[in-house]
């Protein structure tokens, strides 16, 4: 995580902070969100911090306005509207209270940004799964689009490697390779093919396009002579420790912070307006996913939980997770509800998305329409069916976003194991997914379908049936998108940033309690005995679900139960195959889901069935 | 009365079009400020650093990377043509020396010591720019290009495929909600841009490649037929650079949907002209759309012009295109705009609109599901 280069104004210390203004510039809306210190007093809020009024205006840095801050000033001037104070003075600038009983302005302003298509970067190593793939994560983790991975390995040759460069327009481009004091000569090769395919940075011009060398420190001498000092070859070259030191060990903090630093003092400065607002900001401004990646892992240090959280967007989908304090975030690219829609169709198969649906439908007519929804990104679903069909383009999104992020989220590959006898019988092999679905204890969901879905059960019916969490797994979504806003100023006043997450940001959905089979095993139990659930306490309920059922039992955000699941000897609900589990647990808006389907999650292959089995599990989400 | 603003595509009988022809990199540019010029004249001219083919000295002659540089038979700024020796082992005690041949002409651009490997630089490519439309030309750029602007016919399609091309139009159906079919294209449309009325089917696309046609203009397209013709599922909608012989215009959307009436009728009053049609669509951030411009010349009868709106307005009376289904294609005007949130059958609320349509039907719909009719 970066520290800020603005210190906060020392006139207002965090002590003293009460108006708290954050914006989230994304590419079509610019949000903001007001937060709040509560005064003094009875209220059961009364000297917490609360998110109190949130507005949005278009994102104005395309032509032909071509100034961010337009756009900020517009959702601050809404804002002040709601609040009752003026945030905007007459010149466009943001006012600050000048005294404790200033009726006008706020005490700090923060922002992030996603405009312009966000931070792309070119990252490349010596060994795609290695040293590339390291570098990959640091980017990715700084909150940037990776454009594409340069390895030696990549089955490209070096002059098909070279164009693919020099199609690219790239903000920035990181370089690894090699572990200190090993081989010199194949990263000096990757950085001797990108120097002569000159990539033309996407602000063109006078810009020089950065360049963050993080790989072995033996060949930073032959790498600057590559890329020349300032000025003089088109580069701006940085040198920051290495990303993998040796096979054991990633260390990607300089990189990411180096990152950070170029997105603020290149990329950030070239793109219209934004030398206004870093002056405006009393903390660095933040790529988005960077600042929704910070504040998860904060929750997830301070709670001790693994979690995930995903954001799918109109373009875009990211998913973000802790697993055993292991950050890692990934973008996929290209699946999306709008502008992506036709390429999740493309992606998944037609086929995958229509299992989802219950009802008939014509798929011809339905690829004119995902394609019709592509062209026109901003319509929304008018009927029900329409609805149907989008939340099951949603869940074959989520589900290959989720095995994309399973595949990039390893513990390193290359690492050379020293096993004693005794390992023999419990071997892990280098590169297995961190992520495991049995320990995650908190899914979090954000973006328009998940957001804005009608009933909170659709929301919470699509985070299972694409993530397929196992054991038992709590299920939220952020309100209104304010992570972004949450992380970055968690950087200035983490206690704010926290309390606000807690009572304002998450919606707690509930809970899924699901049971896991051997792998492959789920078909074969269908419609035998699986596990019988207990509740007891604030709502009291009982049921036995045989392979293949669903149950909801209704438990509100306050009220808190006892549950006792006893699985039969073929499954497994996180105590071990046939182990029961009691838990106490506070519900959420839906209640607590019992999932019988088994995992993976297998539909029946008889057409019928599987319509008559959707719309038997939806019938009972939906009771 | 109550207003909200809405994006649409533009649909003009008589604008300004200004283009900005622009190198990708420095260059030279052949026009000045006043000067007539015609679509197909080329406007700048430059030429970009050739491909760069990397020789692996070092592996082939099985020698380290820091003698390289000795064995080398020419030295870095030095020019070579294809199968020239480039470097030469020293073989032993002078015998068994082996070469390395040039694999293409270029420029030895660099030779490194550390990894061994010779950059060759291949020979500059040259890059135009051509006028794309007939027009005056109004600013040059110095290095990079220059303004061209024209008054002309301006149509927006929703979606296309293929890049520039320009050619004379034609008419291939009579009626707007008539299908464009294989039976349509003839040999005489060789060149032409050839206008439909509903929807394009892929056979009458074949047939168009196959005759030589420069440009589709179609009221829709089935997917599954954009599929086929493309040879691939279109999954994001970033196109222009596909290579199909000519480019496709859709004015509406996908499926059987019939071309506006104005645009159907505009297009056909300027039927025998040359026409200037881009295909490219992005729909991101910095959307695209495919266009068809037709310069417009001083004896065109000027448009019958309609009662002034401000641009992007919605009110009552509002034409306006109902962009999703089950509507999706219809055309009305807006009737009622009430403030309040309405709940939608998908269970959703959201801000509606009400809309008479061409059909004598009223239907209400989301604000967000429909799109105004420019003029």
């Amino acid at each position: 995580m970066s520290s800020p280069a603005h210190a906060v104004p020392s006139m207002l210390e965090v002590s003293k902070l009460r108006y708290i203004l954050a914006t989230d510039c994304g590419s079509t809306t610019t949000k903001a969100i007001l937060v709040e210190r509560r005064g003094e007093g009875s209220a059961a809020d009364a000297g917490s911090w609360r998110q109190t009024q949130r507005a949005e205006a278009p994102t104005t840095v395309e032509e032909p306005f071509a100034d961010v801050t337009i756009g900020v000033s517009n959702a601050l001037t809404e804002i002040g509207e709601l609040a009752g104070r003026r945030f905007i003075a007459d010149d466009g600038t943001i006012i600050r209270r000048s005294h404790e009983g200033d009726p006008n302005g706020c005490d700090l302003y923060i922002s992030t940004s996603s405009a312009g298509g966000g931070l792309q970067m070119v990252v490349a190593g010596v060994v795609a799964q290695m040293t590339a793939a390291s570098a990959k994560r640091a980017a990715l983790g700084a909150g940037a689009i990776v454009m594409d991975t340069i390895a030696a390995n990549d089955k490209r040759k070096p002059h098909e490697r070279i164009q693919r460069i020099r199609e690219l327009r790239p903000d920035m481009v990181l370089i690894s390779g090699g572990t200190d004091g090993g081989n010199v000569q194949q990263v000096v090769q990757i950085a001797e093919q990108i120097a002569p395919a000159k990539p033309r940075p996407r602000f063109g011009g006078e810009y020089e396009l950065p360049v963050i060398f993080a790989g072995n420190a033996d060949a930073a001498p032959q790498v600057r002579a590559i890329f020349g000092a300032r000025g003089e070859k088109g580069f701006d070259l940085a040198v920051v420790q290495n990303l993998r030191p040796t096979l054991e060990q990633e260390n990607l903090g300089p990189a990411r912070d180096k990152i950070h630093d170029v997105f603020l003092e290149h990329v950030m400065a070239h793109a219209p307006g934004y030398d206004r607002l870093m002056s405006w900001s009393d903390a660095p401004i933040m790529p988005t996913p960077g600042a929704v990646g910070d504040i998860l892992q904060r929750i997830a240090a301070r709670d001790g939980l693994n979690a995930v959280c995903v954001d799918i967007g109109g373009a875009t989908t990211d998913v973000f997770s802790v697993f055993g304090g292991v950050f890692n975030r990934t973008v996929s690219a290209n699946l999306g509800m709008s502008y992506s829609i036709s390429n999740v169709c493309a992606e998944a198969g037609m086929e995958n998305v229509l299992r989802w649906v219950p009802i008939e439908m014509d798929e011809r007519e339905l690829r004119n329409r995902v394609k019709n929804k592509m062209i026109r990104p901003t319509t929304i679903p008018q009927t029900a069916e329409a609805l149907v069909f989008e939340q099951a383009v949603a869940r074959e999104a989520l589900r290959l976003a989720y095995v994309q992020h399973k595949e990039f989220a390893t513990t390193l590959k290359g690492v050379q194991q020293q096993r004693t006898v005794g390992d023999l019988f419990s071997q892990q092999a280098s590169g297995q997914s961190i992520v495991n679905d049995m320990t995650l204890d908190l899914l979090v969901a954000s973006g328009g379908v998940l957001s804005h879905a009608p009933r909170v059960e659709q929301t919470a019916s699509m985070l299972i049936d694409s993530f397929e969490p196992q054991g038992f797994t709590q299920l939220a979504k952020d309100s209104i998108f304010m992570m972004p806003h949450l992380g970055v100023l968690a950087s200035v006043h983490a206690p704010a940033a926290m309390e606000v997450f807690e009572r304002d940001c998450l919606v707690r959905l509930g809970w899924c309690v699901a049971a896991t089979s051997a792998a492959g095993t789920a078909s074969r139990h269908w419609g035998k005995k699986c596990f019988t659930y207990r509740v007891s306490g604030a709502v009291s309920a009982s049921g036995e679900l045989t392979c293949g059922e669903v149950a909801l039992v209704r438990v509100g955000i306050d009220q808190e139960v006892e549950v006792v699941v006893e699985p039969t000897k073929e499954f497994d609900l996180g105590a071990g195959f046939g182990k029961s589990v009691v838990r106490r647990l506070k519900g959420g808006s839906a209640g607590i889901f019992f999932d019988a389907r088994g995992r993976p999650l297998m539909l029946p292959e008889k057409e019928a069935d599987r319509k008559a089995a959707v719309a038997r599990w939806d019938a009972v989400w939906s009771t | 009365m109550a207003k909200a603003y809405t994006p649409g595509l533009k649909v003009a009988a008589c604008t300004m079009f200004r283009a900005r022809r622009l190198l990708p990199v420095h260059g030279e540019v052949l026009v000045k400020v006043g000067d007539l010029v015609k679509a197909r004249d080329v406007i700048a001219r430059t030429f970009i650093d050739g491909d760069v083919t990397p020789v692996a000295i070092a592996s082939q002659l099985s020698a380290p990377a820091s003698d390289v540089a000795e064995l080398m038979l020419v030295k870095e700024g030095d020019a070579v043509v294809a199968g020239q020796p480039i470097a030469r082992s020293k073989g032993i005690f002078g015998f068994g020396k082996r070469e390395v041949v040039s694999p293409s002409a270029g420029v030895i651009e660099s030779i490194s010591a550390t990894t061994g490997q010779v950059m060759l630089r291949g020979a500059p490519v040259a890059v135009e720019v051509l006028a794309y439309i007939d027009g005056r030309v109004t600013e040059v750029f110095a290095g990079e290009g220059a303004l061209i602007e024209t008054d002309a016919v301006f149509v927006q399609g929703i979606f296309g495929v293929g890049g520039e091309t320009v050619g004379l139009l034609r008419m291939a159906c009579a009626r707007p909600d008539a299908l464009l079919d294989a039976t349509q294209i003839t040999p005489s449309l060789k060149g032409c841009v050839v206008v439909g009325g509903a929807r394009v089917t892929a056979a009458a696309v074949r047939a168009a490649q196959a005759v030589g046609v420069a440009a589709i203009v179609a009221g829709g397209i089935d997917d599954a037929d954009l599929k086929a013709i493309l040879g691939y599922d279109l999954g994001v909608a970033i196109t222009g650079t596909e290579r199909l012989g000519l480019s496709i215009v859709v004015t509406e959307g996908f499926g059987d949907i019939a071309m506006a009436e104005r645009t159907f009728a505009l297009l056909k009053s300027f039927e025998g002209r040359e026409a200037s049609v881009n295909g490219a669509t992005q729909i991101r951030a910095g959307v695209t759309r495919p266009e068809i411009v037709i310069a417009r010349s001083a004896g065109d009868v000027a448009p019958a012009l309609a009662a002034p709106r401000e641009a992007g307005l919605l009110e009552i009376g509002t034409p306006v295109r109902l962009i999703r289904d089950p509507y999706f294609g219809m055309l009305g005007n807006v009737t009622a705009l009430p403030s309040e949130p309405a709940v939608l059958g998908s269970g959703s609320k959201a801000r509606v609109l009400e809309v008479a349509c061409a059909n004598g039907t009223r239907v209400t719909v989301p604000r967000a599901n429909i799109e105004l009719i420019e003029t």
